[in-house]
């Protein structure tokens, strides 16, 4: 596929490295050369230095025959007219924008091919937004992520001592809660995939990814490990616009503390923020913290756009005795030093983002791609179409889909049902599959799997 | 100070407001009481009157500025206060003092009165009274929703469409004059809506009429000595709590209401909320200590009286079915400070008003706060938007203000003979445009001396005026240029 990602930010050069790695052409565009030359030097692809939305400087990425256009510079006008030239210039199939202004998110008739040809709006923080809350709402896991359109979650959970399956082997599981449906389909021990058998044997430490519905997650989740009690106060630092979406969006539910260094912006956070105590202060000052019952938190957030700042704070946090804190990270070298040991949940923007981008990139008919465990595994919903003559997996049960290794199919959803597979399940026309990848290479191979043949029109 | 084209505008004012005795005029030769003369002396004075101010000064058409706002609007009440007298003293015979009091304590809504035995009264002189209420009903909310936002009174900005913060007020419409046509409409039809409404419920169509004339108002001014007690109704008290009540709700919302067709704007406007909370919770809790404390031995009974009372009181209408000074322990205290309350920003009601009291109800419990959380910023907010310091410093003026002018007036109506409950009540009944008092003045003004008389005047339009724009004619600063 040939792609041009427009802006060589977090976003930008991260989806460009990640994309690169599955043989696409990537072209990236900046105004700063500085940033091209660095990503040009790690990393196979074309840099052009020049204005974004400039149709010359378009052209000379190779607009012409590209596939796909992904405008993810800082400015929302410049994304939106780069889709709006790659439409009406160059016709070309698929724009991709970065929207972050809620003044324009507001009008979704906006985002039509007769407005602003966008085909599809990203929002990094409303998606970082959505996964903090995925936690606060559910204490003690490490990850939520929603397929189905919510009506199944994936769970990743850390086994600790004291949960109920600890020790044994993982068919205990359904004696232990035989009400609750669930299928785990993937243990990570010291950072090596194990493929979940049922006589797998749960160790203190795994961490355990598990489909299940929505409402019977903190059954499953109490098997793993003991039950934290639920959220009830939480300390926000930083003010930016994801610290404060975060608050508005949780603010109703929650005691809610943010700390915020800019006394003007401060201002904007009481103006818009209701039942939130705004704090103008350093979030790195101790006394602060202490005054703010610290001790009595239950999730601390650095969501500063200062990775050093947000490890710093919430390990201080952490210390004065929040029960758990997340932190904001985006280089991603920062994230494996600090997920687990300095922080309870590191948490990369960049790489919550790109499971979004790739569901558009991915062929066949792929509804949602969540990047996990920091890249290198993969969970995907996908539509099988067809039948038993035009497709590989339609009619077929699934002991007879040529799976590739380390690769499940966790949950079948159909229509309204959730159907938990076993061997002898058939798959049927517009079901959506889910199916997670302990490895990502093996991406290709399931994509093909699905993809109808020429013939099925 | 434009005195020339103040002059001219007053002159065309009384020769407008000369028509009013037409109505009056028409009553006393439908009823044949004899007192349609008294009625053409007052138009052809008033004609006249209007003549000699507007023909010296026929070429002035200067601008009034903002200062000569606040000289205009009291001038208003009081000009047409001395005006609106004239039948009482050409008819009834009343003194100055009695006469002006009774005109100004019906323009001001107020419905305090030195009259007794309004049931003898001639049918067209009860009329004028009743119209006068009216009239000063609505002159109040072009005042309070027009023209005090623009002088800048007492927190009264926020109501200034261009620089709303409690905005959902989509600007009423864009000139004065259209936005009064389009409240006297709402006026209008709650009026005649609340005169359907009592007749119905069994009122002579003469006493409908004036009764809604001065519900709507929220005056209070009644055709019977016994006010809304005479007609011993449930019904009637019912018809007259929603009315007096919508007297008091800001007419502007009225007006969404109204152009939008759908009850939303009275449940979404955090000040009609607040305002529909207090009635409610005072309602149960006066019905409940009416009850306990035995007034009443029936518990639906209480609950018919405390709410007609709150509703009256609240909205500062002053209509009585029982005399509220006589009822047991706290309640009479209660009822004080619910005057106090009063209706809305924007109403015909008085008092301090429901949404200052929420504006400093919240800049205290900010202060509370702030102790809580020394380095929070919190904002005191009014429906989930900011409201700026300037204005909740204004407010705090206001309150201030009407604090100390209440105080003081107390002060004074003491020294000039009343007792300390009495003197208190009639600070209570005027200054919050309320009518009925405490002790000597529980029902009416009749017996008390002439100062008294002039005291309660001078508190009717400061609360009318909502203090600041009759007191800073006071200041010396406001006369120097």
């Amino acid at each position: 596929m040939k792609i041009i990602i427009l802006g060589a930010g977090q976003v930008g050069s991260t989806v460009a490295q990640t994309l690169a790695s599955e043989a696409n052409d990537i072209t990236v565009v900046d105004q700063n050369p500085h940033l091209l030359t660095v990503l040009q030097e790690h990393t196979d692809i074309r840099t052009i230095t020049g204005q974004a939305s400039y149709p010359d400087v378009l052209q000379q990425a190779g607009i012409e025959d590209a596939d796909m256009i992904l405008a993810v510079t800082n400015s929302d006008e410049i994304n939106m007219i780069a889709c709006q030239i790659a439409h009406s210039l160059f016709h070309t199939p698929l724009r991709l924008a970065r929207v972050r202004a809620r003044n324009y998110l507001a009008y979704p008739k906006l985002f039509t091919p007769d407005a602003v040809p966008v085909n599809f709006i990203i929002s990094p923080e409303q998606l970082v937004v959505t996964f903090i809350q995925h936690l606060i709402e559910s204490p003690g896991v490490l990850q939520i992520l929603d397929f189905a359109d919510g009506k199944a979650q994936l769970v990743a959970v850390q086994a600790h001592r004291g949960g109920a399956l600890i020790g044994q082997e993982l068919r205990a599981l359904h004696g232990l809660i035989p009400a609750v449906e669930t299928r785990v389909v993937a243990v990570f021990r010291r950072d090596r995939a194990i493929i979940p058998e049922g006589d797998t044997v749960i160790e203190a430490g795994d961490e355990i990814f598990f489909l299940a519905a929505k409402r019977d997650i903190p059954a499953v989740v109490e098997a793993f490990r003991r039950s934290d009690k639920p959220n009830r106060r939480i300390i926000i630092a930083g003010g930016g616009n994801i610290g404060m979406r975060l608050a508005e969006t949780i603010e109703r539910n929650y005691h809610v503390k943010i700390i915020e260094i800019d006394p003007a912006r401060c201002r904007i956070l009481a103006e818009s923020l209701h039942r939130t105590v705004v704090l103008h202060g350093d979030a790195a000052d101790q006394d602060l913290l202490i005054q703010e019952d610290i001790e009595d938190t239950d999730l601390y957030c650095a969501v500063s756009n200062d990775d050093e700042a947000n490890i710093l704070s919430a390990m201080l946090a952490k210390r004065l005795g929040a029960r758990k804190v997340v932190s904001i990270i985006n280089r991603s070298s920062y994230v494996e030093l600090a997920q687990g040991t300095a922080v309870d949940i590191a948490l990369s923007p960049a790489l919550v983002t790109i499971g979004a981008l790739l569901a558009h990139i991915r062929r066949g008919d792929v509804v949602a791609v969540h990047s996990l465990r920091r890249g290198a595994a993969e969970a995907i919903e996908v539509i099988a179409h067809g039948d038993r003559d035009t497709s590989q997996v339609v009619g077929r049960r699934i002991d007879e889909l040529p799976l590739p290794e380390g690769t499940m199919i966790g949950v079948i959803a159909r229509g309204e049902k959730l159907v938990f597979p076993h061997r002898e399940t058939v798959i049927e026309s517009q079901d959506h599959v889910v199916l997670f990848l302990a490895d990502k290479r093996r991406i290709v191979d399931v994509e093909r799997l699905f993809q109808v043949s020429i013939t099925f029109v | 100070m434009h005195w020339r084209a103040i002059t001219r505008l007053f002159g065309i004012l009384l020769m407008l407001y000369s028509l009013s005795f037409l109505p009056s005029l028409g009553i006393a030769l439908l009823y044949q009481d004899g007192q349609w003369s008294l009625f053409a002396e007052s138009l052809l004075i008033t004609v006249a009157a209007g003549l000699a101010l507007w023909l010296p000064n026929i070429d002035q058409h200067s601008e009034l500025s903002v200062r000569d706002g606040f000289l205009f609007v009291t001038l208003f009440w009081v000009i047409l206060g001395i005006v609106g007298s004239l039948p009482f003293i050409l008819g009834l015979h009343l003194g100055i003092t009695d006469a002006i009091f009774e005109s100004i304590s019906g323009f001001t809504t107020t419905g305090a009165t030195v009259i007794v035995g309004l049931d003898r009264l001639p049918p067209s002189i009860l009329y004028h009274r009743q119209q006068i209420q009216w009239l000063g009903g609505m002159g109040i909310i072009v005042l309070a929703v027009a023209i005090l936002p623009l002088l800048g009174v007492g927190g009264m900005q926020l109501y200034r469409a261009e620089a709303s913060g409690v905005a959902k007020q989509e600007k009423i419409t864009p000139r004065i004059a259209e936005t009064a046509r389009v409240l006297w409409i709402i006026y209008f039809t709650l009026t005649l809506a609340c005169a359907l409404a009592y007749w119905v419920a069994g009122m002579t169509l003469f006493d409908a009429v004036g009764h809604a004339f001065t519900t709507v108002a929220t005056g209070g001014f009644s055709t019977h000595d016994a006010s809304i007690g005479y007609y011993n109704s449930p019904l009637i008290e019912s018809i007259a709590i929603v009315f007096m009540l919508a007297g008091g709700v800001n007419f502007a919302i009225h007006f969404m209401a109204w152009r939008h067709l759908s009850l939303k704007p009275y449940g979404t406007d955090p000040e009609v909320r607040g305002y529909g909370i207090i009635f409610l919770v005072s309602t149960l809790f006066l019905a409940a200590s009416l009850f306990w404390a035995g007034a009443y031995t029936e518990a639906w009974e209480s609950l018919r009286h405390s709410a007609f009372q709150v509703a009256s009181v609240l909205s500062s209408t002053g209509f009585g079915t029982v005399t509220f000074a006589d009822w047991p322990l706290h309640i009479p205290l209660i009822l004080v400070i619910l005057s106090f309350t009063g209706g809305c920003v924007g109403s015909t009601a008085g008092g301090i008003k429901v949404l200052r009291i929420m504006l400093l109800a919240k800049l205290g419990l900010r202060q509370l706060e702030q102790l809580a959380h020394p380095q929070a910023v919190f904002l005191v907010k009014l429906g989930n938007r900011p409201v700026s310091e300037e204005v909740v410093l204004s407010v705090w003026g206001f309150y201030v203000l009407y604090i100390v002018t209440s105080l003081l007036l107390t002060v004074a109506m003491m020294a000039a003979g009343l007792d300390l409950e009495s003197a208190f009540g009639a600070v209570v009944a005027t200054i919050n445009l309320l009518g009925p008092g405490l002790g000597e003045v529980a029902n009416n003004f009749a017996s008390v001396s002439p100062v008294i008389k002039w005291l309660s005047i001078f508190g009717m339009l400061v609360g009318r005026l909502e203090v600041f724009t009759l007191l800073i004619l006071f200041l010396p600063a406001y006369w120097r240029h």
